[in-house]
């Protein structure tokens, strides 16, 4: 290549390099949340901080199949579905730049960058948001059924392991609620409860020769009549008591049949005690979340912050026909199943517009909750496999102790190369700054993430960049000693140090794909930067400093020395 | 011209017996300190929570240092006993590690975990409040998949490796890079042992790192193997070999002082996150060095002694070299005993 194309070349690959170190507007088409698309302008600014550099949450979320099993293939779908709501409940969380993403097969991995409440987005994904209207029972079934309740619980022998299991679900009061009846599927609990009927049957037919009926039995105690039909107080105090009871199959098996207990989210205070609700339900639900249409918070004088939702037509149609069937019943709105608020009493039919009180939350709660009734209900429960939040000020020391030990790297390196191989060593030294030029716009090229173990890999690859050039240098000085001019030398010297610069460059990048496929996060980050180092390493040894020496030859005519 | 190193004709293969016995007696070292760490803690390598799942807190004092003994019974009394603690980096500064709990399938709750320790730290030192910089929780299952995937990385990385070098030289180099490859990884876990350091996903980003260095120095040093023994000189592989080493001198040494200086401006002003990793690539430059030397060598010669190429299709100049060797029939080659 004449040595006026080399040049071009070189500065062409400058002024690339730059184009892509500058922050800039793209352009690009967006499906938005309501389907259509739209072309969408994004500053888009090259080499972006990783959540360790800038703060900010990670989640990894996967299926929960603790209660459960589920086939691969069947996570796998579900996982992809799971996807689409959580990318829009994130979305709806008013970040820019969160990623969503699938991991894996079986894994959806959440960046937040900068949010300063991690534990709101955990719930917001975690969320199932699986909406149901149910008729609270107004024929005393429970009452009826307690003494049998009772029996069961005694017999089960959990009453004797209450203290312990009390302070275990203490321990774990959210797990404790969701473990009270998480079955979605209506379908299945119905199964569950016929086979649990059976086994109590059996169960009390052999405990009633050993065992009285006691009046003032475990369950009995703790619960007082609530305000409305179909509801119950429990003491706040003996709520993971009660949950406890729940827990067990054998005790739901002996509820009334078609019935459910489930936990309220208000609480009262009576006479100076704190009070948590419970309902006794229909098992099968009048309505589902299928139909929602719209969700908007809202702040009511009377109820406080609510959130108000509309259901589509075919939706509306069918909650007016059900609600018709039920004109004075109380309806409890669940989500996840728990009952939102208390029960609105049925007045008359309603339509496809409804609300759901928020029993005291604050106006973020029902934001949140809107926003996660919009998104739609994940198909399957999913739990966090792997959370990580990381403070702003962490990530800005990172950044300022990883560029003093590269500003540092750079000034050895530097000094190395020039003490040692004098003018040729200063022609390194300007190819090692095209190279830190080359390797960052390769990385901004790539979209890749700045990462603190990213930026170890550069600085180390700044010392390993230098490779080249000292295989060139000693391939010269072996050939000058050969009694070679000096244009040969170089010539021959760049010719000889080829296959191994190629070599061992081949076998490194050949590592880095390894590791850039198998890791994750930081990690991958390692990879990309080792892989853009070691390309850009090799254009500026091979290339570049060639190109300085066949300038300096032209501009020296017949040099006969060269300093090396 | 500055030279170092100059010219050298250094017999680097005859010291390949002590080479060995220094090499095994370090990770024989390796080996029983990990039995000791296993002997302690019930567990050999000192694994991340990345790896083994749980929950990790790191804590910053902002008016300066505090004991670790405070921040221990802070730990207990938010009640996760049991729970790791060490200074990190400076005494203002602690990392917390919790188990995952028995029997758990996710991650635990990092950031309540964090803020109930922050909570009673501030109760216990009111003048000097914690604050919770980082918070990371791992389902154990995670943990266990990760370690699967460290491992294939490695495998998956030396069978690239050897099919390339099979490629470009021929089996006998990849076997012997390869061997000297795993030369690396033995040794630098000897040295993770030693250091006690924290084996985190980072940790195996330098394992690979050490691996693709070592291989590169031995790359250069068979490449100088090859050119010679095209040369058709009337040299024994041994001496081949000799001869490369020394030619290769002063590049080994610029090299790996300029890898050196990168490495050690990352252990010294990179701060404590990445100080395993500097750690272990500051051992890397050394033991890849060596077993350029002294593993990779020894074992190509004692391929090619015992696996000889067939002196009929003489394309290559190894089987050439190899050949004159016989001829020349030694009474101890290099390699055997």
């Amino acid at each position: 290549m004449p040595l006026k194309y080399r040049v071009l070349t070189i500065i062409g690959l400058c002024l690339l390099s730059v184009w892509f170190l500058f922050p800039r507007n793209v352009t690009r088409r967006e499906r938005q949340p309501d389907g259509t698309l739209q072309d969408v302008t994004v500053r888009r600014v090259p080499l972006q901080r990783g959540l360790d550099l800038k703060g900010g949450t990670y989640l990894a979320l996967e299926v929960d199949d603790s209660k459960q099993t589920i086939p691969a293939d069947q996570k796998a779908e579900a996982i992809d579905r799971a996807l689409k709501t959580v990318r829009t409940r994130i979305e709806g969380f008013g970040v820019s730049e969160a990623v969503v993403q699938k991991q894996g097969n079986d894994r959806i991995v959440v960046q937040i960058p900068g949010i300063q409440d991690p534990e709101r987005a955990r719930k917001v994904v975690e969320e199932t948001a699986f909406l149901e209207f149910k008729i609270t029972d107004k024929t005393q079934a429970l009452e009826r059924a307690l003494p049998k309740l009772d029996q069961v619980i005694k017999q089960r022998g959990l009453v004797a392991k209450s203290d312990t299991g009390a302070a275990k679900a203490a321990a774990a009061a959210n797990k404790g609620l969701q473990g009270l009846l998480t079955t979605t599927d209506t379908s299945k609990k119905a199964d569950t409860t016929k086979k649990g009927a059976v086994a109590a049957k059996k169960d009390s037919a052999n405990a009633a020769d050993s065992l009285k009926l006691q009046p003032g039995g475990a369950l009995s105690t703790l619960l007082e009549q609530g305000q409305m039909p179909g509801e119950f107080l429990v003491e706040s105090s003996k709520v993971p008591v009660v949950e406890n009871y729940m827990a067990d199959s054998a005790v739901r098996a002996a509820l009334p049949p078609g019935k459910d207990f489930v936990a309220g989210t208000d609480s009262m205070n009576l006479q100076g005690k704190w009070y948590k609700t419970f309902y006794l339900v229909d098992s099968k639900p009048i309505m589902t979340g299928e139909h929602l249409g719209k969700a908007r918070p809202n702040t009511s004088p009377s109820e406080g912050t609510i959130v108000e939702f509309e259901l589509d037509n075919e939706g509306g149609r069918r909650f007016r026909a059900e609600t018709g069937k039920h004109v004075h019943d109380y309806m409890a709105i669940l989500l996840d199943n728990r009952v939102m608020g208390r029960p609105p009493i049925i007045n008359s039919a309603i339509g496809t517009r409804g609300q759901i009180t928020m029993g005291g939350k604050d106006l973020a709660a029902a934001q949140d909750l809107a926003l996660v009734l919009n998104a739609g209900a994940l198909p399957v429960k999913l739990r966090v496999a792997q959370v990580q939040t990381i403070g702003p000020s962490l990530g800005q020391d990172s950044i300022d102790k990883g560029a003093r030990a590269g500003i540092i790297a750079v000034a050895l390196v530097v000094l190395i190369m020039i003490v040692y191989y004098r003018f040729s060593g200063l022609l390194a030294v300007g190819g090692l700054v095209l190279y830190v030029l080359y390797t960052l716009a390769a990385l901004a090229g790539f979209d890749a993430v700045l990462t603190l173990p990213g930026i170890a890999g550069f600085v180390l690859s700044i010392g390993i960049a230098v490779d080249a050039n000292v295989l060139i240098f000693e391939r010269i000085r072996e050939e000058l000693d050969r009694g070679k001019t000096v244009r040969t030398a170089i010539d021959e010297g760049f010719r000889h140090a080829m296959p191994a610069i190629v070599d061992s460059n081949v076998s490194t990048i050949l590592t880095a794909a390894v590791l850039y496929q198998y890791g994750t996060g930081p990690v991958k980050g390692f990879a990309v930067t080792l892989i853009a180092g070691i390309f850009a390493s090799l254009v500026t040894s091979i290339f570049v400093v060639r190109t300085f020496y066949l300038l300096w030859l032209n501009r020296s005519r017949g040099a006969q020395t060269l300093s090396i | 011209m500055l030279r170092i190193l100059h010219d050298t004709k250094y017999d680097f293969v005859k010291y390949w017996r002590t080479a060995v016995a220094a090499t095994v007696a370090f990770i024989l070292l390796g080996v029983a300190l990990m039995a000791y760490h296993k002997e302690r803690t019930g567990e050999a390598v000192n694994y991340s929570i990345e790896f083994t799942g749980g929950t990790v807190v790191q804590l910053h004092f902002q008016n300066g240092p505090a004991t670790a003994d405070v921040v221990r019974s802070a730990v207990d009394k938010a009640g996760f006993s049991g729970a790791e603690i060490a200074a990190f980096g400076s005494p203002s500064e602690y990392l917390v590690k919790v188990p995952p709990k028995a029997g758990a399938t996710a991650a635990a709750n990092a950031d309540s975990a964090g803020a109930q320790i922050a909570a009673q730290l501030s109760q216990a030192l009111a003048n000097n409040p914690a604050k919770v910089v980082r918070a990371e929780s791992v389902g154990p299952r995670v943990g266990a998949e990760l370690k699967t995937k460290a491992f294939t990385a490695i495998l998956i990385s030396f069978l690239v490796t050897l099919v390339y070098l099979a490629f470009r030289f021929e089996w006998r180099f990849g076997v012997a890079a390869v061997v000297a490859t795993a030369h690396d990884i033995l040794t630098t876990m000897a040295f993770l042992a030693m250091m006690h350091l924290e084996v985190s996903l980072t940790v195996v980003a330098a394992l690979l790192t050490v691996i693709g260095y070592s291989l590169n120095d031995t790359i250069i040093i068979f490449d100088r193997v090859r050119e010679n023994l095209k040369k058709q000189r009337k040299e024994s592989l041994r001496d081949v070999l000799n001869r490369s080493i020394n030619e290769t001198l002063p590049r080994s040494v610029l090299t790996h002082a300029t890898v050196l200086a990168a490495t050690m401006s990352l252990l010294i002003f990179a701060g404590e996150v990445i100080r395993p990793f500097s750690w272990i690539m500051a051992f890397g430059v050394f033991t890849g060095t060596f077993s350029s030397i002294y593993v990779a060598g020894p074992i190509l010669l004692w391929i090619e002694h015992k696996w000889p190429r067939s002196t009929g299709s003489e394309k290559k100049g190894t089987a050439r070299a190899l050949a004159e060797e016989r001829r020349r029939e030694r009474p101890t080659p290099v390699g055997t005993r």
